[in-house]
């Protein structure tokens, strides 16, 4: 028996110190073929990037976007009433710093992207009003604030949290709607409703509602009493066989003919239920697949604890399902909130709606390149949030781990 | 309704069985799985069921608290008929408590809500009651420091104590256990069955399905040999392990005891 190896004999680990240079010689130039293809691919995007650069700089001319800057944002939203945009801002920072500071003591990371919500509405705000630079302080300020307050006050600060998150929709409809005639808030009818106020907005009542009821017909379909089993079925297979555009065509222009002569509706909220019911049967069948990820052992062992039907499905198995589905689910209100892109072919003028509106005036003929290319770049960069978002809500959810 | 009274539990007498079965069959299609069962369990009562795999003695457990149905026969448990009466099966629910062999934690819930789930939905308790309950039972299987560990973070061995707790926590008077060792690693299948054999000890009444041998000659009252989804014999540990009876007996023990 030899006695243990001293120390000193063993050999250190070989050390691997990434230089850049050594990256660069190991990735890009490992041989003849890399390097051939390295200044290929190199040569491409430089000569892209160039393109790209010269064309924003000097052939592009922007007055289509800058003249206009209020009504991509927020249409005919008259001036006088922003500050009811801001006030939701405000109140929106606010929450989201509280249920921050509240419930997510454990996931830091979802916080800041929480927090990335507001800053990005806010700035969206900013283009408005450049010299309103303070308001966007504000909305940092207030939710750091509640972050802080949520964090030293979580028990007392819950429950009234919970009740701002509920109201906070019916009050943006209250806010951005206004109450009457005149006075303090007064009446915007819809069709003054706009640009990416009126996207956002049809995203997020899209989202709000027709996850719940997604949900609901999910479990519907998996019921085992025959006739909601069958309505669940037949609404999931009708809506999914029919274009998102016939439904807001028909709703546009079908409904009124069925509706009693004297009682209209108003076309917003018919373009956002045709869109509620569109993305519900979709979402029905997200979260089915969730539900049939659960293995048959959780339900058995729901059944012998003794909870009955409903609480296995509230505490044991959806909170399982729609863990399993998050990157799904999120997929699906990115597609949605483009997919609101769509109400401009009836007429709306949301985002793209008023981007149409603004080419057609004669004084900006030919300039649908810019035009299109931010409005993209809007789209792009909620979308890009949301993505992100999940990525991070998955991290600290631990998506994907048992 | 025609058994209105045997709708409330407690109702088994002094030297009454708590379990009663007769005749219980169920087919899987045309596959006959169990063919005429009976088996009476008194209060108290430690059983232990073996067989090979496929002989009908996990679904028979199964049947008694209705995670299968029984189609012909009769179940009677704590004087409460199994029957398609939804109330009927709640009430045998809450009664009976048990432990799987894949434990069934509830992976997004930490041990401590795992353990006070039922308590708190099902008995109403308040989560004051609830959470010093479950504190005494992870005590009483040894792992009280593990109470705000989510399931993922336990071994087999651990997971499975939970479970038990978790069963125990709706304090009910009986307990059933489906092969609760034979999903865990050697080393960890002495600290359940040291909780089992605690638990048999306190005077629970309890059916076991299991091929731990030494387990059941430790603690069994009456031991019952399963093949083909019916009984084949039964009586006391030395009965059955010294003078089996029947040859199928005899050959599946010498089977299981010869390694």
């Amino acid at each position: 028996m030899t006695s243990l190896t001293p120390a000193k004999d063993i050999m250190p680990p070989p050390t691997e110190r990434s230089t850049v240079l050594g990256w660069m010689k190991k990735n890009l130039f490992g041989s003849i073929g890399d390097t051939i293809l390295t200044f290929v691919a190199g040569g491409f995007l430089l000569w892209l990037i160039y393109a790209i650069v010269k064309w924003i700089f000097t052939t592009a001319q922007w007055a289509a976007v800058t003249d206009n800057l209020q009504l991509y944002m927020k249409g005919q939203y008259p001036a006088s009433e922003d500050w009811r945009l801001w006030l939701l801002m405000f109140l929106l920072a606010l929450v989201v710093g509280l249920a921050w500071g509240i419930f997510l003591k454990r996931a830091e990371a979802v916080g800041w992207v929480l927090l990335i919500i507001p800053v990005v509405l806010a700035l969206w705000l900013i283009s408005l009003h450049r010299e309103a630079w303070w308001k966007f302080l504000v909305v940092d300020v207030l939710a750091i604030l509640g972050y802080f307050l949520g964090k030293r006050y979580p028990r007392k600060l819950a429950r009234p949290t919970y009740i701002l998150i509920l109201l906070y929709m019916p009050l943006t409809i209250l806010i951005v709607r206004g109450l009457g005639e005149n006075g303090f808030m007064k009446l915007v009818p819809t069709n003054l409703w706009g640009g990416l106020l009126l996207s956002l907005l049809l995203a997020i009542f899209g989202i709000v509602f027709s996850f719940p009821i997604g949900v609901l017909l999910a479990l519907g379909r998996q019921s085992k009493m025959p006739a909601l089993k069958m309505l669940s079925v037949i609404y999931i297979e009708l809506i999914r066989g029919v274009p998102l555009i016939t439904l807001l065509f028909m709703g546009q222009l079908m409904l009124p003919f069925f509706l009693p002569a004297g009682i209209t509706i108003d076309r917003v909220i018919r373009a956002t239920v045709a869109i509620i019911m569109f993305a519900a049967a979709y979402m029905a069948e997200n979260v089915r697949g969730g539900l049939q990820s659960i293995p048959k052992g959780q339900y058995e062992a729901a059944d012998v604890v003794g909870l009955s039907g409903w609480q296995k499905m509230v505490f044991i198995i959806l909170p399982q399902a729609l863990r399993a589905v998050i990157p799904v689910l999120v997929g699906q209100f990115i597609g949605l909130f483009k997919d609101t892109s769509l109400v401009a072919l009836v007429g709306l003028l949301d985002l793209l709606g008023i981007a149409r509106g603004i080419l057609a005036n004669p004084n900006y003929i030919g300039r649908q390149l810019e035009v299109f290319a931010f409005i993209a770049m809007i789209y792009w960069v909620f979308s890009y949030g949301m993505s992100y978002a999940s990525g991070r809500l998955e991290t600290s959810l631990g998506v994907g781990e048992r | 309704m025609s058994n209105e009274s045997s709708t409330k539990s407690g109702a088994v007498k002094e030297g009454e069985p708590i379990i009663k079965c007769e005749e219980v069959h169920k087919w899987y299609g045309n596959f006959h799985v169990l063919r005429g069962v009976n088996m009476n369990v008194q209060k108290g009562e430690v059983v232990v069921v073996f067989g090979p795999s496929g002989s009908g003695k996990s679904t028979f457990i199964r049947c008694i608290n209705r995670l299968e149905e029984h189609q012909k026969g009769h179940i009677i448990v704590d004087g409460i008929e199994l029957s398609h009466d939804v109330r009927n099966i709640a009430a045998i629910r809450k009664e009976v408590g048990m432990v799987f062999q894949q434990f069934n934690l509830f992976p997004h819930l930490t041990v401590m809500q795992n353990i006070t789930l039922g308590p708190i939905y099902v008995r109403k308790w308040n989560k004051d009651k609830a959470e010093e309950i479950a504190m005494q039972l992870l005590e009483r299987v040894g792992i009280p420091e593990q109470a705000q560990k989510y399931p993922g973070q336990l071994s087999g061995g651990q997971q499975q104590r939970v479970a038990i707790a978790r069963a125990l926590a709706m304090q009910p008077k009986i307990m059933l256990f489906d092969e609760p060792t034979s999903a865990l690693d050697p080393e960890m299948i002495k600290e359940v069955l040291e909780v089992m054999e605690e638990l048999a000890e306190s005077g629970m009444t309890m059916i076991v399905v299991t091929h731990e041998m030494g387990f059941a000659r430790a603690v069994a009252d009456t031991m019952y040999f399963f093949d083909e989804g019916q009984i084949v014999e039964s009586g006391s540990p030395e009965e059955v392990f010294l003078h089996p009876q029947e040859d199928r007996t005899k050959l599946f023990l010498s089977q299981i005891l010869s390694h």
